[in-house]
């Protein structure tokens, strides 16, 4: 496993475990809108993921063509770790170049993506990247409902997997997300399967399918 | 640009006279000190001279000195070492332990201790009425550090022996003063304590060296097993270059001890009182006084910790944070947890620890990358905690 820490104290401080991409990103980020500028910023849309105790939160605004549908602006704030703050750079310049993506596709953005244009991260960091597609998401919503295009809004589904204490696969997701590795620790973090164990074997598949997407 | 390292409780350098004092012992007087003939035998005495040396520093005999592989050996001795001649029983642990107790002690639960937590105030200091209530007739182990890595707390060690051999004469109590050793008074039988942890990277000395009091009486068996070297307490071919230099190491420090803790206070509170100055809502975490001259450890409110470091890298600063993004587990600190800090001030955390050779201009250079690196990230960041403005969503 990496370790920033150690990274850091490097004599050179030439030895780092992220990409050069990403401490461009980090270090000269694209499109954040500054406090002054928010209050006469005119956003179609408005999207927020994460809280500060998490240590992420994100905050995004879109401009939008209308009659193209696709996103012309998109501006950002984040709390949160170079990475974070990398991911949702990176997101924003994905978003509006070559014209600026189609709205539909935009909701496709998956972390992924993100992840591949800021050429990788460490392994412990990617949690932090998961979350700009999501603010991007909100935002889109956001100027879905808006526009009155109710259709259009895409929530995603979660399944519950623990009928008694309603614990549904993105709380599995997330506890991965969280570092949680094993059943024994996604289940100090969500209590899954502690009332009934029925579900076990599928929280197990989907620890595997997640630490697979994110880790593998 | 001039390297500014403000990291001493992580690991300090090695300063010239104890590499110096070193030198004779890798590849001259590199004999084996259980060897039979004068290179041994040589060998031998240096040891028997460091041990004597270090015994007075500590006010003890040099029998009940243990010289072990590194602050977390020591750690690992102490308690699994005393536990092993003990039917199960409790132990006392403090909440802001390093990993080295932390995690033995919990190998102790495994092997069916009872694990009991001293819990600490917000300014790191350990609950006397809440301790004096875990301590019973069945406590056999009480470890509580000395000085604290993250936050400096100093606990006031001889006081806590005193609450606990009055409610209990048989407990032994254990202290690990690996950060406590450049700046406090080692004297074991003042302390009171039975077992005492030192570590050499942490004054200055070679890494790889540990050293573990043992109070003449106190029952303990090795972990590991061998030759039979330092009283049979830890196998091993003894560290000789090592031992001399931990020696050395700790003499200088402690001559050194009020002078240098002197002029630390000063630059201590001048770095505190001038970030507390320039930026705003900048808070100090742990004890206004009753802590280490060299510890500095605060929380830049709204913006996160590894992001500061990063930031300060490119100045030639170097620190570390109690964030969870910093951590090989994602965690937050432990330490920063049991003092009360919320989550989100605990990931704007930032501590400095500074050492010999920190100058006032480090301090002034640290407050000017400070300034600038906290007006970037609050720039971009959506969080204004003293504005409570931002949604409670939860990804």
């Amino acid at each position: 496993m990496t370790n920033t820490k150690t990274d850091l104290r490097d004599q050179q401080g030439k030895s780092w475990v992220y990409s050069d991409i990403v401490k461009e990103h980090f270090f000269h980020p694209q499109n954040i809108l500054l406090p002054g500028e928010e209050v006469d910023y005119q956003s179609d849309g408005l999207g927020y993921v994460g809280s500060p105790a998490c240590g992420d939160m994100m905050k995004m605004w879109i401009k939008v063509d209308q009659k193209e549908d696709r996103i012309l602006e998109c501006k950002w704030q984040t709390f949160g770790c170079a990475s974070a703050i990398a991911s949702t750079s990176m997101l924003s310049v994905i978003a509006t170049e070559k014209g600026g993506m189609k709205l539909d596709d935009a909701m496709k953005i998956k972390a992924q993506d993100i992840l591949e244009r800021l050429g990788g991260l460490p392994n412990r960091k990617i949690h932090c990247s998961v979350l700009g597609d999501k603010a991007l998401q909100s935002a889109i919503n956001d100027y879905f409902k808006k526009t009155e295009q109710f259709d259009r809004v895409k929530i995603e589904g979660a399944k519950i997997i623990d009928d008694q204490l309603k614990i549904t696969d993105k709380d599995i997701e997330e506890a991965v997300l969280e570092g949680a590795d094993t059943l024994e620790k996604v289940q100090v973090k969500t209590k899954v399967g502690t009332g009934d164990p029925s579900c076990l074997p599928e929280v197990e598949q989907l620890i595997k399918f997640y630490q697979d997407k994110y880790y593998g | 640009m001039k390297k500014i390292y403000l990291d001493h409780a992580a690991t300090t350098y090695l300063i010239s006279e104890v590499k110096k004092e070193m030198d004779l012992f890798w590849s001259e007087q590199y004999g084996n000190p259980s060897a039979l003939y004068s290179l041994g035998m040589e060998a031998a005495q240096a040891l028997a001279g460091a041990r004597g040396r270090v015994a007075k520093i500590l006010n003890c005999n040099s029998q009940e000195l243990i010289f072990v592989g590194s602050g977390t050996e020591s750690d690992n001795l102490a308690l699994q070492g005393v536990a092993k001649t003990m039917e199960v029983g409790e132990i006392i642990v403090s909440a802001i332990e390093h990993d080295a107790i932390c995690n033995t002690a919990n190998y102790l639960k495994d092997l069916g201790w009872k694990l009991k937590i001293a819990k600490v105030d917000q300014g790191g200091l350990i609950d006397q009425e809440y301790f004096k209530s875990l301590i019973t007739d069945q406590t056999k182990i009480i470890s509580i550090m000395y000085a604290n890595n993250e936050i400096g707390t100093i606990q006031p060690i001889s006081e806590l022996v005193k609450i606990a051999k009055n409610i209990n004469q048989e407990i032994v109590f254990h202290t690990d003063a690996c950060q406590a050793s450049p700046y406090l008074s080692l004297d074991v039988s003042q302390l009171g304590v039975d077992l005492m942890t030192l570590n050499a990277s942490k004054v200055y000395g070679p890494k790889g060296v540990g050293l573990l009091y043992v109070k003449k009486g106190t029952k303990i068996k090795p972990i590991i097993y061998g030759g039979g070297q330092e009283f049979a307490l830890r196998s091993g071919t003894e560290n000789i270059p090592g031992i001399i230099g931990f020696t050395k190491a700790l003499e200088i420090a402690q001559a050194k001890r009020d002078e240098e803790s002197k002029r630390l206070i000063i630059l201590r509170d001048k770095l505190v009182n001038e970030l507390q100055d320039k930026i705003e809502r900048v808070n100090l975490n742990g004890h206004p006084s009753k802590r280490l001259p060299n510890n500095i450890n605060l929380t830049f409110e709204d913006i996160e910790g590894e992001a500061i470091l990063l930031h300060l890298n490119e100045y030639g600063i170097m620190a570390s944070t109690g964030s969870a993004c910093a951590s090989h587990s994602l965690d937050v600190s432990h330490v920063l947890k049991a003092i009360g800090l919320p989550y989100e001030l605990i990931h704007g955390s930032i501590r400095f620890t500074m050492g010999l050779q920190t100058t006032e201009e480090d301090v002034d250079q640290v407050v000017k990358a400070m300034v600038e690196i906290v007006e970037k990230l609050r720039a971009m960041s959506p969080v204004h905690l003293d504005q409570d403005q931002h949604p409670k969503v939860k990804h």
